[in-house]
């Protein structure tokens, strides 16, 4: 008897012990949805080596690629959620509502929506990069760089995220050159590679000695190479398929906030909140800058870069003016977060008009 | 505004080099069209060219083994539609959106491990003579051995068609594989060997496109193209050299919206890019509208099974 009670009591403790551990431990399943193919190199190629981090972490991960922004994000979404996932990663813009709707559906699962704005419920939240920080750099390189002073962009689509890379790029360019003209090319695709080297050669042709790009392959980079004038890599560092043409690149680096938002739901200490984080968080990486650009101009990005960190300077300080004089930003003051998130009009300089 | 000549001629030879991979798939799909068979696969082909050409050439180091490894890897995936729609009598139409839907799945499989490597230099000919001839140097010069290929399929093809003896026959197995098995012409075997070769030159197309146009590998990077050389084929009534001339077109449109957006041209850009595809189709059906000759160039039992053979 005495001997039973001593054997229970022990195994009570072990199995108590055992429960602690699993519930200190306990196996967040976290999900991804992407937009494109992992097999991009460009956007859904960049979430999915967050996710990996977030794998390295000691996390079971799950990922569903070429999802469509339509009902079948909501199958999709719904799925994962009851499939046992604690934490879904949503990763296009237009994933946006069924986001939303699905989160209500499920009070228990936790959901985030990159480059977003609703968080309808309080297991929603939302996150972007301040890509922009990143094309301040960019211009300012072009602009020392170039010497026919005509420099060349290709475009995607006409939206906030792009117009805004655009002036961020021309603002910074002509701080360094007040010469220079930014030709932009509307490609209206994220990737088709053959597309986007037609439209960097076009610029080319034209007398742009430096192209920047707000598409996804690295075929713009290439045709660069080819025509030997110089260009910057799109969302992972693009150095190896031109190594002479290209300066840097920005890299979108979400891995370290995957993994921190996948530990606080391990941890309980997840909340909803709105995070937009650019050089300063680390989400926003500059490449290593070639050996071509002179080193005052290496050590002047150097800095900026620090100052963009630390906050010190803000891309969008005024004053700013549109095309048509109208200022949009005072002297002295910086664009708010608003005014960044729905920037639709070009900045005086960049030519042409925003395809509508 | 002062046109320098030269670079006319450098947008010229942009044109010709974006119809390329149009112009290899167009007249590969219209010999096999021309036997009696509707392989609307071409796209797939093509991207399993791609993957196929990219890959060998990254494993292998050999740019002659990718290149007809792509060929080969084309032909390979047309023996699955021909198998089916030959031997077990398939629908057409079907196999050949399954063979695209296949396509695009399993090079996507394979080219997991070849995201992010960057391609190898494709040697170009005659790049000496690039700046002997003002406006024809940057047109005739420096391209590669598959450009002036592709320039010459058209002429061959046409020539093949018209002149020669197993022309014939592919054309009579299209028009009337009864007529033409009765004359003791295995129908069943002129039909594989003609989505044999269709295959081999999707595959090339696709091989130009991850190989020399933009030499990398993505995922869907054919991004279409194959389905625009099935319209040309349609849209150019069979005729090889309309082929040429609607790919030039389509190429050349796509180049010049771009070249009218960077210079500034007051024209909404979506209307630029939707350009290329209407005035293509405008122009191939003015250029082809003697019905005679539609009748006459049509091949007669175009998608329809072949049931009867030796």
């Amino acid at each position: 008897m005495h001997k039973f009670l001593i054997r229970s009591f022990v195994s009570s403790l072990v199995l108590l012990f055992t429960l602690t551990v699993a519930a200190v431990a306990k196996d967040v399943k976290a999900a991804f949805v992407y937009i494109g193919p992992t097999g991009d190199h460009g956007w859904t190629y960049q979430h999915d080596v967050g996710r990996k981090a977030v794998e390295d972490a000691g996390f079971e991960t799950t990922y569903v690629e070429g999802v469509p922004e339509s009902a079948d994000a909501e199958r999709v979404l719904r799925q994962l959620a009851n499939s046992g996932h604690d934490i879904i990663f949503t990763t296009s813009f237009g994933y946006m509502n069924p986001t939303n709707k699905v989160a209500k559906e499920f009070p228990n699962v936790k959901f985030e929506h990159a480059t977003g704005y609703k968080r309808e419920h309080p297991n929603v939240a939302t996150y972007a990069a301040r890509f922009y920080e990143g094309r301040t750099i960019l211009g300012t390189i072009a602009g020392t760089m170039t010497k026919s002073n005509v420099i060349g962009y290709v475009a995607s689509f006409p939206i906030p995220e792009v117009i805004r890379g655009i002036n961020s790029f021309t603002l910074a360019a002509q701080k360094v050159n007040p010469n220079i003209k930014t030709k932009i090319v509307w490609a209206f695709t994220w990737y088709d590679p053959g597309k986007e080297a037609e439209a960097a050669k076009a610029l080319i042709d034209q007398g742009a000695d430096v192209i920047a790009q707000h598409t996804d392959s690295t075929a713009i980079v290439q045709m660069a190479e080819k025509a030997g004038v110089y260009a910057f890599g799109q969302a992972s560092d693009m150095d190896k398929f031109a190594p002479k043409a290209v300066l840097t690149s920005v890299e979108n680096n979400w891995g370290p906030y995957y993994v921190d938002r996948v530990k606080a739901v391990a941890n309980g200490t997840w909340s909803q909140k709105d995070t937009w984080h650019g050089i300063g968080d680390g989400m926003v990486v500059i490449s290593g800058l070639d050996s071509q650009m002179p080193s005052d101009l290496q050590a002047k990005v150097k800095k900026l870069q620090a100052d963009l960190a630390s906050g010190k300077v803000h891309s969008f300080t005024g004053p700013i003016y549109d095309q048509k004089g109208n200022l949009m930003v005072a002297e002295g003051k910086t664009a708010d977060d608003g005014m960044l998130a729905g920037m639709m009009t070009y900045v005086k300089g960049v030519e042409g008009d925003i395809p509508k | 505004m002062i046109v320098d000549i030269n670079f006319v001629g450098l947008i010229i030879a942009s044109i010709m080099a974006s119809a390329v991979p149009l112009i290899l798939a167009s007249c590969g799909e219209l010999i096999t069209e021309r036997s009696g068979v509707l392989n609307l696969g071409v796209e797939g082909m093509m991207i399993i060219g791609a993957i196929s050409g990219f890959a060998l050439m990254t494993v292998t180091g050999s740019l002659i083994i990718a290149v007809f490894g792509a060929m080969l890897a084309g032909v390979l995936i047309s023996t699955i539609f021909g198998f089916l729609t030959q031997t077990l009598i398939t629908n057409h139409v079907a196999t050949g959106l399954a063979l695209t839907i296949f396509g695009i799945g399993i090079s996507a499989m394979i080219g997991k491990n070849f995201v992010g490597i960057p391609g190898k230099e494709f040697p170009v000919l005659f790049e000496g003579l690039k700046d002997t001839i003002p406006l024809l140097s940057p047109i005739l010069f420096g391209h590669s051995i598959v450009f002036y290929f592709a320039f010459a399929l058209p002429f061959i093809t046409s020539y093949f068609l018209k002149k020669t003896k197993i022309g014939l026959i592919v054309r009579a197995v299209g028009d009337s594989p009864e007529s033409a098995s009765n004359q003791g012409i295995n129908v069943r075997f002129v039909r594989y060997a003609c989505i044999l070769y269709g295959g081999a030159m999707c595959g090339l197309a696709g091989a130009y496109l991850s190989m020399i146009y933009t030499p990398q590998w993505i995922e869907n990077m054919t991004g279409g193209r194959g389905w625009i050389a099935l319209a040309l084929v349609v849209f150019s009534t069979w005729n090889p050299i309309k082929i040429l001339i609607g790919a030039m077109i389509f190429g050349g449109l796509t180049i010049i919206q771009f070249h009218m957006q960077a210079i500034g041209v007051r024209i909404p850009v979506q209307f630029l890019t939707a350009l290329p595809y209407i005035v293509t189709i405008i122009v191939l059906v003015v250029i082809s509208r003697d019905s005679r000759k539609i009748r006459l160039s049509t091949p007669s039992s175009l998608g329809k099974s072949f049931y009867k053979d030796n």
